[in-house]
Parts: structure tokens; C-alpha cells; sequence
């Protein structure tokens, strides 16, 4: 059935306590700027969504004025601007708490153009006066399972990580999916009081193939009843601690054995409840719990197979109040799931599948905005994660009460795509080393962004010497990260994989939260000038440079034998500012230059740590046209175009890169892809297998990883790659004309 | 299966058979009675038979095979179920008064402590109402009877039987169902009774053959209802299953097995569901205190499912027209008994009742998705679920037919719960 739980009221009132606060700071943020809401009520648990816009803090570089150089040493200047960017918000809370939210927004909501608040969920019609009193707002309802399948389409094709495999008993309970570039077709099974399959094969075209009444209604209103246990939560934990042995008829209660023939084992349950045919026995609410269930999640398992089979769809996805991060139902649907179809069919479950209605209702509500037009990001300082609801992992999240769970998602300024290049797309992991199973590098690499917390802060504060209060939010970026670095290290799959690129990718967003938007700006400022002064004689004696740009001299050696070959487009994704782009990759590109091919230039769009961005690199690369015949040349003829990466991060996730540059590679018939440094071609792409010929080359700037690939501290690794199956182009067959 | 073929040839051949005056001591007979030229109280000698055999017509030189493979009185089928032991027991009414005086006594008693009670002991019943009369096999013609009791009283089972003496009969007793694996053991020790094991599938699939093919007067083995979607117009009609391949045949049980059969030895089982009559049974025992299924089926038929379900209108305040769903359609099984108040305003009755319906509608989707799967348009249903159930029956033939757009038929036999016992007992007389 397509109803997501909604209970009677009975079941889900409580007080409603009007006496908490809210902390403004860390809930329902910038709801001076809110527009566009929509609501989720469910049987417990009301999601909000609002769409506001944020406005921070971001660093820019823009070159002097040639007639104003004189007025200073510096090569060019950075100067804060104020950005303001869109931000979804979502916020999930129980639903005993809904008048007092629906008192706070009206509080601090400024915005008087929204007139309108889209509703779904069961709950919607029982609170539509009350909402529609306390905010002023009009109340327009959608329909369900519409907004489940928009909510659905919008995590699955903007989050990473987004889809999960569950495994009770292996190391990592949670195994993340990469997104496939297509996400259509498949199949939602969502788990509410009764069950509805949902076929969906693209954007707009969903179709319920079929359902059941046997689902979480079912669990609940026959468990109340065996065991008189009113709350769900409570019947689960019940069941994790019953045996069902005692109550269901299994194979061996009939057979003795197993009934080998059918390859049915003996511990399959034969009949559900068939012990129970009996007046004489009392049996545990624990066990009757259990039993019950099991017969339910079997019973889904099974019709979810019997309708994938029928549609031949392999993707399939659970969710509904049943499911809702209960590793207690995840666990017995997967089993189920595992052994009707032999492992065929994987369970899928949703990192944010609670929040799907609200999001689904928030975007049928911002049709005109156009948000399937952009590409969203997870901002990891704003979102609370993954919760476990595990009882024996957390026991303080279990008492959901007061608990406020948010995601927050960024509109990226580009969208983004995969890179052409990838060979196999659905196959492709970016991250080398999955810290989630990883226990050992978990332990190494949580400890490391620990320790290096302080001189982050210490940098952010030195990067805003004229700011006073810089050292105050530099304190709270602090507390805020080791916070999401303790909350890692409990619940490493909080935000999906974690990996050394998360970890990054967080700081960055905890950062920016706090207005520090590029601490290295200065830094990379003046490495800059300072290499750009050596740029000439580099280029003129590449013998006299210095160990570490001696590196890229020996690329250039060590490619020298296939540079043979001809190549007719080099994509290369840059690295760090100063000596790094300047004196080693620049020479490398002119050579690429003069020898005909033609080079795009990958940087990132936004900062992180010292990496050039595609700002600076503009700047950088004009200034040393200047210096540079052919580089000059290669700029004015097109032949050297320099892109943004579409992200802003250390790390690179090749399959989501800027639309531009997936269009510029392939327009170009690249034909060689470079990855420079220890984010992007170490932490990532280590392993990634591309279509065309590919060179990753890096200095490992840290021992323990040192060892780990089997070398030395500022080893250099050089990975000359040719795709398997294609022999490296035959250097007779093309030259350079 | 070869063996209805055969049946007219047997019928002629026995109207010249004469008993032979040669008894033969069961102590002679070996194990291996079915290969042995033997029967009940009187098998011909073997070496006579021999003699003729080789000298005679072809009629005769049939009627001797035939005799041959005929095994030893009595003709048990068994099938032994999670819940319930089935048991056919095949009454030889052609027995000569030369046979009779021959018969041991252990075998006379046995046939008429069978066939002259309808109940045995506190819980064995003999269901009358499917006895088939006038039955020829293997040549001889005689009744065959339906019994049946709990599992749980096999212990009873065994110690009457040796109490009897079976034992001393020497006869095969060919048994299916999981139990003929479970309580083996039990036969041997308690009973001094090997069995012979079978599948239970390649039972169930013999059995209802059989005795579709044998059932040619009185109520129609098969069945089905007529206007299943009108509760006005709904009727049993006579079905004659005369190609009955390919076939969805769906065992309800404890629990339940869905077969695909597509002819007499090429079948296999599609899935299987726990939810079923042991389900049902267990789930009334312990939300009504009920103990018996007759208890618990009277209790579904007086209550009301729809206060206990929450239905699509209950949500929508009608039929969820997005999806074609009409408003009287179970969204929920047992929904509503997430309210306290709702828990506290329902009787056993609609406990039980819901239960019911919960339990059938499960396996008609299973079923349902399972027919299109496998692309069959017939479904036959059996086993024990279904015995008194008429609720139960028009349940799937309605689910079938609305959710199918009348593409699927239902169809009912008779002899519900037997087909494995008959199985069993048509492999004592024809081993496959």
C-alpha cells in the first residue's frame, strides 16, 4: 500500500511538550532566507524541507589592472566576496514536537512571498489546520508515492553512497553502492502499514506493479496483540531477542532433517507459527516477536522477488517506516531477499529514506526553480548522517526523543557528470582505500586528521589577520569537526563510505561553515610569485631544478618512450599551486604543446588546502603566456584550454566532474588523461581503469601510506597505464603533422 | 505414470481370475513382496504360476504379470504432514470365501476395525463423505477409504499397529511427507514396521492424476466457482480437467508448496510460503484460544475481518484511484490493530476471520505472481487448509479472478488433503 505509516492517533501521541528549546544555531538554519516548504508527517516522524539560500564567505582572485601594477608587489589579488548559494534543508523530528517547530518558523520566518506548503505523508490532513493556522500558509497536498519516487530519483542520482547493501555479521554492517550513471530502471518496495512495489523507469514514469497487506501495520497491530507491546520500536527490539525456533514449524520439525531433494535445509522455516496450533503452551513475547517478524519480512522478501522477476529489475530498493535504519527488519529482508532469489537480487536500502516524501513534496513544489537541472551535494558540516539504531551500538539514539536528524544539500554551481573516459562507469569506486571496512586504516587516518586539527586551525585564524573573531570561529570549526571525527569513528558509515576524500571533503564543508572559505590563499598567493619568477630559466635548464620538480623532468623521461606516440588531446588533472603547476606541469604542458597535442587543463572550481583552482591557474597561465611563446601560441589557437573540475575538493570523483569538461574531453578526442597528486591519483583513482591511456603520478607525502604501498616516505609513484585488450596506438600509424 | 492406461485391461482380465488354492505362509514370502507373486491371503505359488505363464495366452500371460506385481494385502497409502497423518486404506470387496478363510486374522481385523468405525481412537476420523467405491486396482476391486489424524498422535498410531500385529502382515508400508523421514526410527522400534520412503511432491502429483481420472461418478473430483466476484451469484461447478497441463498446483498445508507441473513426470516446485494452515491454526490458537481447526474455522466464519483490517478506503476515505485500487482492498492486514482503542472494540471472531483472510489473499498473490511467472492460466488447489473452508476457497477464486482480470481460474478438487497418501499407495502397487 502506498500509506507510509500512518498510525491512529492513539498510537503516536504524545505530550506535546511545548518547553523545549531549539537551538537556532543547529536546527532550522537560515530560515530567515527560507522559501518553498513542504511537509512529511508520517505515523511518528514529521521531515520538513525548506529551500533557502546561504550566504558565505569565498575567496576570489582577480589579476591587477595592468595600469595599476605599480601599486603592487603582489601578483594578483584575492579579495572575500559574499556568495550567496541555494541549500536545501531537511529536517526530521518526532511528531510530538510539531507544534513547537511550527511556533519556531513562524518566529523567525521573514520571508513573505511563500504563500503555499506542499504536505504529504499520512499525518498531513491531521495537522493541516494546525499548519495552516501557525504559519499562514496553504496547505497543498501530493500524493504519496509521487513524492516518494521524485524524493527517491533526486538522493539516488545526487548522493554517492546514497544506496547500501546491509550485512549483520560482516565487518562492515552497511556496504555503500556506487550510483549507477543510470539509476532507471527500479523497483521501490516500501514497507509502511502495508506494502506497495513501485516499478519506476524514469523521471516521470513510476507505475505500482503490485503490494501486500502484510507489512509494518501488520508487524505492529498483530504484535500489539500477541504480546501487548504497543510500540513499534519496542516489538523490534522484542524480536531481536527472541528465538523463533520455539514457535515456527521448521523443515526439521516435519522431516527430522532436511529435505534434501528441494534442497530445503532443516532449519527453513516450514510453517510460520505452526508450533503454536496449541492451547497447552505459552510461548515468550520474545519469541512470538520473532516469529512474526520473520513470517512478514519473508513474506515481503519473497514478492519483491516473485514482481523483480516478473519486470526483470535487479535494482531493488527498501524503505518505509518498517524498514527505516532498523538493522533488525534490514537484516531479515536481506536474508530473505538473499535466499529467494539466490543472491541474484541484492537489497537495496537508502541512506536518507526517511526524508524521500519530504523531499519528493518539496521538489513538486519547486517545479519552476528547476531543481532536477542542477546537481546537489551533501554538505557533511550540516547533515547528521547516518544514525545506527543498533540498541547495542548506540542506546542513546535510541531514545529518539529531542532528537533533531538534518541533511542539508548544496546546489553545486555545475552540474556534474562522468567523465567519458571511465571504462566502466557503474564499476567505478573513486576512493583506493574504503575506511569503513578498513578498520586499521580507519584507526590510522581518524587519527591523523585529528592530530592535524590544530594546525588547521591555527591556519584558518593566520589566513584572516584582520578579522577579530576569526580565532572564535575558528574554535567552532574545531569543536565542530572533531565532533563529526567522534561521530566517525563510531559510526563510520554515517555518510556513507568513509574514506580519506570524505574525511577531507567534511573539513572543507566544517570550513566553509564557519567562513574560513580558502585558508591557503596567501599561502598559495606567494608560492606562486615565487615559481613564476623561475618559470623561464625552468623552462631553459630543466636541469637545475630542484629534487622534487626533478620528479615531473623524469615523467617527462619516463614518458618520453611513449610520447612516441601520438597523442591528440591530454586531459590533466592539476594539482598544488606554486612550484607544483608552475615550474612542473607547465614545462610538461608545452611539451605536450609542441609536440601537437592538444592539453586541457582540469582544476578545481573552488578551493581546497593548496590546490590551484581554476581561478588562480586562469591568472597563473596568463601570466606566463606572457613569458612563453608556447604556451601563448597553444592559448590563442585553442589548442590549451584550462576547465574546471566542478569540484572542490583535494580528492577527485571522476564521475562527478563538470558538464564542460565531459563535453570539452570528448569534443577533443582525448586521448590521454594525467591525475597529479596525492588526492587524486593516491587517496583516488589509484585503481580507476579508463578507456584511453592514463598516467598517475604522485609523491607519497606521508609514511604510513608509504608502507602501505609497499615504498618509502617521498617515493614517487609513476602508474603508466593502457587500457586491457587495446595496444598503445602504433606510433607509425599516426604522427604529427 | 502409465497406470490409467492400464486400468480397462486390468477390469477384463479379472473377470476370469480365479484365487489359486496354493496359501502361502507370509514366512516364505521375502521382503521383496512386491516382486513376488503374492497377495493378500492367497497368492498364487510361484512356481505354478511360472509354469502357466510361459504356456498360456496372452491374456493369461498379462493376468500373471499383473498378479506378479500385485503386492500383499493391505494396501496402505500414508502421508505424514507437519499437522496431520493422511492415510488411505484400500478395502478389497472381491475377496472369495476360499480368501477369506485363508485371510490371517490380523488382516481381517484390521480391515474391519478401519472400515467399520468412522472415528478412531479420540482424534482419527474417516472421511465417509470421499470414500470411492467400487475402485478397481492392480485387479482388484474394492473401496478406498480417507483417514486422518494429528501428527502429534502418530505415538497412538504405532502402538496400535503393534498391538495388531502389523508387523507380522509383512506388507510394505510406502509413506510420504515429511514424517516418513522424521519418525522412521519410530516404525522400526515401536512398530517393528519399515517404511518405504517417498517424495512428497511426486506423491501429491500421482495422486491428484489418479484420481481425477478414476472419479467418474457422484460429485465431480474438480471443481470450480462460478461468478467468483458476486457473492450472489457465486456457485460450485463440476470441472473437467481433461488437459490439465501445464498446471499450477498450489499444497496448502502447514505450510505451502507451488508446483509447476507440465506433465505426469515433468514438474517443479516454483516456491514455497510458511504462511499457511499451520499459520492460520497457530495464529487463532494464540489470539483466540481456540485449539482445533473446525474451532477456529467456526469462529472466521462469525466475525468480521474489516474491523480488524485497515483497508485502502479506511486511508483514502475510498479507492485510490492513482493506482487502481478500490476502496474495500486490504491495505493493511491487522492495521488497525495498531490502536489500542481499535485492539480493545474487536472480538475473536474477527480475529479470526481476519487471520483467515489474511493467511488465503497471502497465497493467492504468491500464487498470483507465481502463475504469470511461469505463464499457466489453471490453478489447482489442495491440501488440508481447504477441508470445510468453503470461505477460504471462494477467498481465491475471487482473488485469482478479480486480480487476474478473469485471466486466472481456481480450481478445487474433492480430496483436498489426500493426494499424497494416494500417491503413496499407487506407488505399493505400481513402483515407478
Amino acid at each position: 500500500m502506498a500509506e507510509c505509516g500512518r498510525v491512529d492517533s492513539s498510537t503516536s501521541r504524545h505530550t506535546m511538550d511545548k518547553s523545549i528549546t531549539l537551538p537556532p544555531d543547529e536546527i532550522f538554519r537560515n530560515l530567515e532566507n527560507a522559501k518553498r516548504f513542504a511537509i512529511d508527517i508520517g505515523g511518528s516522524l514529521t521531515k520538513l524541507a525548506y529551500y533557502s539560500t546561504v550566504q558565505h564567505k569565498v575567496a576570489k582572485v582577480r589579476s591587477f589592472d595592468h595600469t595599476a601594477k605599480a601599486a603592487s608587489d603582489k601578483l594578483y589579488e584575492i579579495s572575500v566576496q559574499e556568495e550567496v548559494t541555494a541549500r536545501l534543508h531537511f529536517i526530521k523530528f518526532e511528531n510530538a514536537y510539531i507544534e513547537t517547530c511550527l511556533d519556531f518558523i513562524k518566529d523567525h520566518l521573514v520571508n513573505t512571498e511563500t504563500k503555499v506548503i506542499k504536505a504529504t505523508g499520512g499525518g498531513a490532513h491531521k495537522f493541516k489546520e494546525l499548519i495552516e493556522k501557525k504559519l499562514g500558509l496553504k496547505v497543498d497536498k501530493e500524493d504519496e508515492m509521487t513524492c516518494l519516487i521524485k524524493g527517491c530519483n533526486f538522493v539516488l542520482r545526487n548522493i554517492p553512497h546514497e544506496a547500501f547493501v546491509y550485512a549483520k555479521h560482516a565487518d562492515s554492517e552497511f556496504r555503500f553502492q556506487t550510483t549507477h550513471p543510470d539509476i532507471f530502471p527500479y523497483l521501490l518496495v516500501n514497507i509502511g502499514s502495508g506494502v506497495s512495489i513501485v516499478k519506476v523507469e524514469s523521471e516521470d514514469k513510476f507505475e505500482r506493479i503490485g503490494g501486500s497487506s502484510i507489512g509494518g501495520g501488520t508487524f505492529w497491530g498483530l504484535g500489539a496483540l500477541l504480546t501487548k507491546t504497543k510500540r513499534f520500536d519496542e516489538l523490534l527490539q522484542l524480536a531481536s531477542k527472541g528465538q523463533h525456533t520455539s514457535v515456527d514449524m521448521l523443515v526439521k520439525d516435519i522431516y527430522g532433517g532436511s529435505y534434501g531433494s528441494l534442497g530445503l535445509t532443516g532449519d527453513l522455516i516450514a510453517s510460520s507459527f505452526g508450533k503454536s496450533a496449541t492451547a497447552e503452551k505459552e510461548f515468550s513475547k520474545e519469541d512470538m516477536a520473532k516469529s512474526l517478524l520473520h513470517m512478514i519480512s519473508n513474506d515481503i522478501g519473497q514478492l519483491a522477488c516473485l514482481y523483480a522477476k516478473l519486470h526483470n529489475l535487479s535494482r531493488v530498493y527498501f524503505g518505509g517506516f518498517f524498514i527505516r535504519g532498523h538493522p533488525v527488519t534490514m537484516h531479515t529482508i536481506t536474508y530473505s531477499i538473499n535466499f529467494f532469489t539466490k543472491g541474484e537480487v541484492q537489497a537495496l536500502f537508502l541512506r536518507h529514506e526517511g526524508y524521500l516524501g519530504a523531499i519528493g513534496a518539496f521538489l513538486k513544489g519547486a517545479e519552476e526553480d528547476n531543481p532536477n537541472q542542477y546537481s546537489w551535494g551533501e554538505n557533511y558540516a550540516g547533515s547528521s548522517g547516518l544514525m545506527s539504531v543498533s540498541p547495542d551500538m548506540n542506546p542513546m539514539q535510541r531514545a529518539r526523543s529531542g532528537t533533531f536528524d538534518m541533511l542539508e544539500m548544496d546546489r553545486l554551481e555545475r552540474q556534474l557528470v562522468n567523465l567519458p573516459l571511465l571504462q566502466d562507469p557503474s564499476s567505478y569506486i573513486p576512493d583506493t582505500v574504503d575506511l569503513t571496512e578498513d578498520a586499521l586504516a580507519r584507526e590510522y587516518w581518524l587519527y591523523c586528521f585529528e592530530e592535524a586539527l590544530d594546525g588547521v586551525v591555527k591556519r584558518a585564524v593566520a589566513s584572516q589577520p584582520d578579522m577579530p573573531e576569526a580565532a572564535e570561529r575558528a574554535e567552532k570549526f574545531r569543536q565542530k569537526y572533531r565532533h563529526k571525527l567522534q561521530t566517525l569513528r563510531h559510526q563510520p558509515f554515517a555518510y556513507g563510505s568513509l574514506t580519506v576524500r570524505s574525511l577531507l571533503d567534511t573539513r572543507e564543508h566544517c570550513l566553509n561553515e564557519f567562513n574560513f572559505p580558502d585558508p591557503y590563499s596567501k599561502i598559495k598567493q606567494r608560492e606562486n610569485d615565487v615559481a613564476l619568477r623561475y618559470y623561464q630559466k625552468a623552462v631553459k635548464s630543466l636541469e637545475k631544478l630542484s629534487w622534487e620538480e626533478r620528479q615531473f623532468a623524469l615523467v617527462r623521461g619516463v614518458l618520453a618512450v611513449e610520447l612516441k606516440h601520438f597523442y591528440l588531446c591530454a586531459l590533466f588533472f592539476v594539482d598544488n599551486s606554486g612550484v607544483d603547476i608552475i615550474l612542473g606541469v607547465m614545462p610538461f604542458v608545452r611539451e605536450l604543446l609542441s609536440r601537437g597535442t592538444e592539453v586541457v587543463l582540469a582544476s578545481n572550481s573552488g578551493p581546497a588546502l593548496n590546490d590551484v583552482t581554476n581561478g588562480e591557474l586562469q591568472i597563473l597561465t596568463e601570466k606566463i603566456a606572457a613569458m612563453d611563446s608556447v604556451i601563448q601560441a597553444g592559448l590563442k589557437e585553442d589548442r590549451l584550454t584550462l576547465v574546471q573540475s566542478g569540484s572542490s575538493s583535494p580528492c577527485l570523483d571522476l564521475s562527478r566532474l563538470d558538464k564542460v569538461l565531459a563535453t570539452v574531453v570528448r569534443e577533443r578526442k582525448t586521448d590521454l588523461v594525467i591525475i597529479e597528486g596525492m588526492g587524486r591519483a593516491i587517496h583516488t583513482n589509484y585503481y580507476a581503469m579508463l578507456s584511453c591511456e592514463s598516467l598517475k603520478m604522485a609523491v607519497i607525502k606521508n609514511s604510513w601510506l608509504a608502507d602501505r604501498l609497499g615504498g618509502k616516505l617521498f617515493s614517487v609513484v609513476f602508474k603508466y597505464e593502457v587500457p586491457a585488450g587495446r595496444p598503445s596506438l602504433d606510433s607509425t600509424a599516426l604522427t604529427p603533422s | 505414470m502409465a497406470f490409467n492406461g492400464h486400468q480397462r485391461d486390468d477390469d477384463i482380465i479379472d473377470e476370469d481370475e480365479t484365487p489359486t488354492k496354493q496359501p502361502r505362509s507370509s514366512k516364505e514370502m521375502p521382503g521383496l513382496c512386491r516382486n513376488e507373486p503374492n497377495n493378500e491371503a492367497a497368492a498364487p505359488a510361484g512356481r505354478a504360476t511360472t509354469d502357466r505363464r510361459t504356456s498360456n495366452s496372452t491374456a493369461r500371460h498379462r493376468k500373471d504379470s499383473l498378479k506378479k506385481s500385485r503386492p500383499p494385502f493391505p494396501w496402505f497409502g500414508m502421508d505424514i504432514g507437519g499437522t496431520l497423518v493422511k492415510l488411505v486404506y484400500f478395502e478389497p470387496k472381491d475377496i472369495t470365501a476360499e480368501e477369506e478363510q485363508e485371510e490371517v486374522e490380523n488382516l481381517k481385523s484390521i480391515r474391519r476395525y478401519l472400515t467399520s468405525n468412522t472415528a478412531y481412537g479420540k482424534t482419527g476420523i474417516r472421511d465417509v463423505h470421499l470414500e470411492l467405491q467400487d475402485l478397481t486396482l492392480c485387479g482388484r476391486t474394492g473401496n478406498l477409504h480417507f483417514i486422518r489424524f494429528p501428527t502429534h498422535d502418530l505415538p497412538a498410531f504405532l502402538q496400535m499397529g503393534r498391538n495388531k500385529h502389523f508387523s507380522s502382515l509383512h506388507t510394505t508400508l510406502c509413506a510420504t511427507g515429511g514424517g516418513a523421514y522424521k519418525f522412521e526410527s519410530d516404525f522400526r522400534t515401536m512398530a517393528d514396521l519399515e517404511l518405504h520412503k517417498l517424495d512428497e511432491l511426486d506423491c501429491l502429483i500421482r495422486g491428484v492424476l489418479y484420481i481425477d481420472s478414476v472419479v467418474s461418478s457422484g460429485p465431480s473430483e474438480c471443481y470450480y466457482f462460478e461468478n467468483p466476484t458476486d457473492p450472489d451469484r457465486c456457485v460450485q461447478r463440476p470441472y473437467t480437467l481433461e488437459n490439465p497441463y501445464p498446471l499450477l498446483l498450489v499444497n496448502i498445508g502447514s505450510g505451502v508448496s507451488i508446483l509447476a507441473v507440465y506433465s505426469e513426470n515433468n514438474y517443479k516446485r516454483v516456491t514455497g510460503t510458511s504462511l499457511g494452515g499451520g499459520t492460520f491454526l497457530g495464529l487463532c490458537c494464540l489470539l483466540t484460544g481456540c485449539s482445533t481447526f473446525e474451532e477456529a474455522l467456526e469462529m472466521a466464519s462469525q466475525g468480521e475481518s474489516t474491523r480488524v483490517d485497515k483497508l485502502v478506503r479506511d486511508i483514502y476515505g475510498g479507492d485510490y484511484e492513482r493506482f487502481g485500487l478500490p476502496g474495500w482492498a486490504v491495505a493493511s492486514s491487522f492495521g488497525n490493530m495498531m490502536s489500542k482503542e481499535k485492539r480493545e472494540s474487536v472480538s475473536k471472531e474477527d480475529l479470526a476471520r481476519a487471520t483467515l483472510v489474511t493467511i488465503t489473499n497471502n497465497i493467492g498473490s504468491i500464487t498470483r505472481m507465481c502463475a504469470l511467472n511461469e505463464n499457466i492460466e489453471r490453478v489447482v488447489f489442495v491440501g488440508n487448509f481447504l477441508r470445510v473452508n468453503t470461505l477460504s476457497m471462494k477467498l481465491l477464486a475471487y482473488a485469482m479472478d478479480y486480480w487476474s482480470k478473469g485471466q486466472l481460474k481456481a480450481l478445487f478438487l474433492q480430496h483436498e488433503g489426500y493426494f499424497g497418501a494416494v500417491g503413496a499407495l499407487l506407488e505399493l502397487l505400481h513402483p515407478s
